[in-house]
């Protein structure tokens, strides 16, 4: 994981929950952090502005989304693999 | 049928950040109206309006809400605050369950559609925030009213432009009257200052460049403001029976519609809705002391105006005051009626009547008290609020003193 990415995604995050980014665990959830369906969405818009990429995401049933968001880890996983499919 | 009052009103508007500023304002007889500060205003030619100043929401909401709250949600639940706390009620249980929420505004989230409008447009963005849709709709305000204070009743808003607040508040008075709620929290708000709100208008040639001087013969039309005022409406025993303050009654409402013209006033489509209110109220045309004017200082109302409550009211037309306070707070379009109905319940509780200010020169079809330039102290029984929109749609509220 670059730092970079990995850095900046938690900031969106932990911003979205209120938290400081050190609170924010690669193993938390976003149920964790508190988040719900809007503060996804946003935190989404959030990535996409921040990386300028297309996030595959469809807030109708998250869980058949492409993009995995069953952790911090996965969000920055998929984030890493949008930048780098971007700049191929 | 059941009898109807008003237990709590809150405000923010360009006379002031609550009510006892607003009210100050109005005895004053003091000008909201100035030059507005907004992005783009060298690309307007009409350049004033009644503005909010000094407002930030970051001293009242925190960054999720303003992320979820355009301008006029935000003016709603600073309004609503104000009116909910004076009224002292906390919904719990089977209150909690009937009591609604019903406002009225015209254009919704308009500095969130102008917004982001440029964003799309002007600035070629392809992506826009996800809250764009629940916050521009029209019932967000209302929705947000509901959540905040835990209302499950009946809630919605009204959309009749200038006269959507007095729809709201009717309907509001109808629910209790009938016995389906016993509390409504109701009013309205408007925020459409913005560039594309104002130059809308400007649009219709029929704005002033300087000031709104509502029946003053040297008048040269209307001036935009931005504001809500919130009410809670209740059922007199429920009221009685907590010994809640009561401010004034609600007595009687009428509607009617021109069916004549989207844009001109109608002489008798507006008489229909000021004698229906009468009726609906029982009360002969003597009883009324005072009537806020729609009074938008436009030509076409003005004598319109003038000359249905000539028709309704005979002789005593020119006994009773009728006064437009649109002059200092402006026009603030769908949640005008809504700022109005503030001076009603002062001429009714504190027997101080609201002047039309900017009067300047007496006009030959406006010959009525219209109260000008100062604030007169009277004591009325009854009065009228008035409010004829655009699409020919009418809605007279009618009062009554506690």
């Amino acid at each position: 994981m670059s730092d970079s990415v990995k850095d900046k995604v938690i900031a969106i995050i932990a911003e979205q929950a209120v938290l400081e980014p050190s609170d924010v665990k690669l193993d938390s959830t976003l149920e964790d952090l508190g988040i719900d369906s809007l503060g996804l969405v946003e935190s989404i818009f959030a990535i996409e502005e921040a990386f300028d990429i297309q996030v595959p995401f469809n807030a109708n049933d998250p869980s058949e989304s492409e993009f995995d968001i069953s952790s911090v880890a996965a969000i920055v996983r998929a984030v890493e693999g949008l930048v780098a499919d971007q700049k191929a | 049928m059941r009898r109807v009052v008003i237990t709590g009103q809150g405000t923010i508007n360009a006379l002031g950040h609550n009510v006892p500023d607003t009210l100050a304002a109005f005895r004053e007889g003091r000008c909201g109206i100035g030059e507005i500060d907004i992005r783009d205003l060298d690309r307007l030619s009409i350049r004033i309006g009644g503005q909010v100043r000094g407002y930030e929401p970051e001293d009242h909401f925190n960054r999720q809400q303003i992320a979820l709250y355009d301008r006029f949600t935000q003016f709603t639940l600073m309004a609503a605050r104000e009116a909910i706390t004076q009224s002292g009620l906390d919904f719990s249980g089977q209150l909690s369950n009937e009591a609604g929420v019903v406002l009225g505004t015209s254009g919704g989230g308009m500095t969130t559609l102008d917004e982001n409008y440029r964003s799309v447009y002007e600035e070629g963005k392809n992506r826009v925030h996800p809250f764009v849709v629940p916050k521009l709709m029209n019932n967000a305000a209302a929705s947000h009213v509901s959540m905040t204070y835990n209302l499950r009743g009946p809630s919605f808003t009204v959309a009749t432009a200038c006269a959507s607040s007095n729809h709201a508040m009717g309907q509001a008075f109808y629910l209790i009257r009938s016995g389906v709620s016993r509390v409504i929290v109701t009013g309205g708000s408007e925020s459409m200052l913005c560039f594309g709100g104002i130059k809308a208008w400007e649009g219709l040639r029929v704005m002033s460049r300087d000031a709104c001087r509502p029946f003053s013969a040297n008048r040269n039309g209307m001036v935009q403001g931005e504001g809500a005022a919130v009410f809670v409406f209740e059922e007199y025993d429920h009221a009685r029976a907590r010994g809640a303050e009561i401010l004034a009654e609600v007595v009687g409402f009428a509607m009617t519609a021109d069916a004549s013209d989207i844009v001109m006033p109608s002489r008798q489509g507006a008489a229909r809705a000021i004698a229906g209110a009468l009726r609906d109220a029982r009360l002969a045309p003597a009883d009324v002391g005072y009537i806020n004017a729609h009074g938008t200082g436009t030509a076409a109302n003005d004598k319109t105006e003038c000359a249905a409550v000539a028709d309704v009211f005979g002789a005593h037309a020119d006994r009773l005051m009728i006064s437009s306070t649109k002059s200092m707070h402006g026009h603030l379009i769908g949640g005008t009626g809504a700022v109005e109905l503030l001076a009603c319940i002062m001429a009714l509780k504190d027997g101080v009547i609201a002047p039309t200010i900017g009067y300047e020169e007496p006009d030959p079809e406006c010959m009525l008290d219209v109260v000008p330039n100062e604030a007169r102290e009277a004591k009325v029984d009854v009065v009228l609020s008035n409010a004829f929109a655009f699409g020919g749609l009418n809605a007279v509220l009618a009062l009554r003193r506690a």
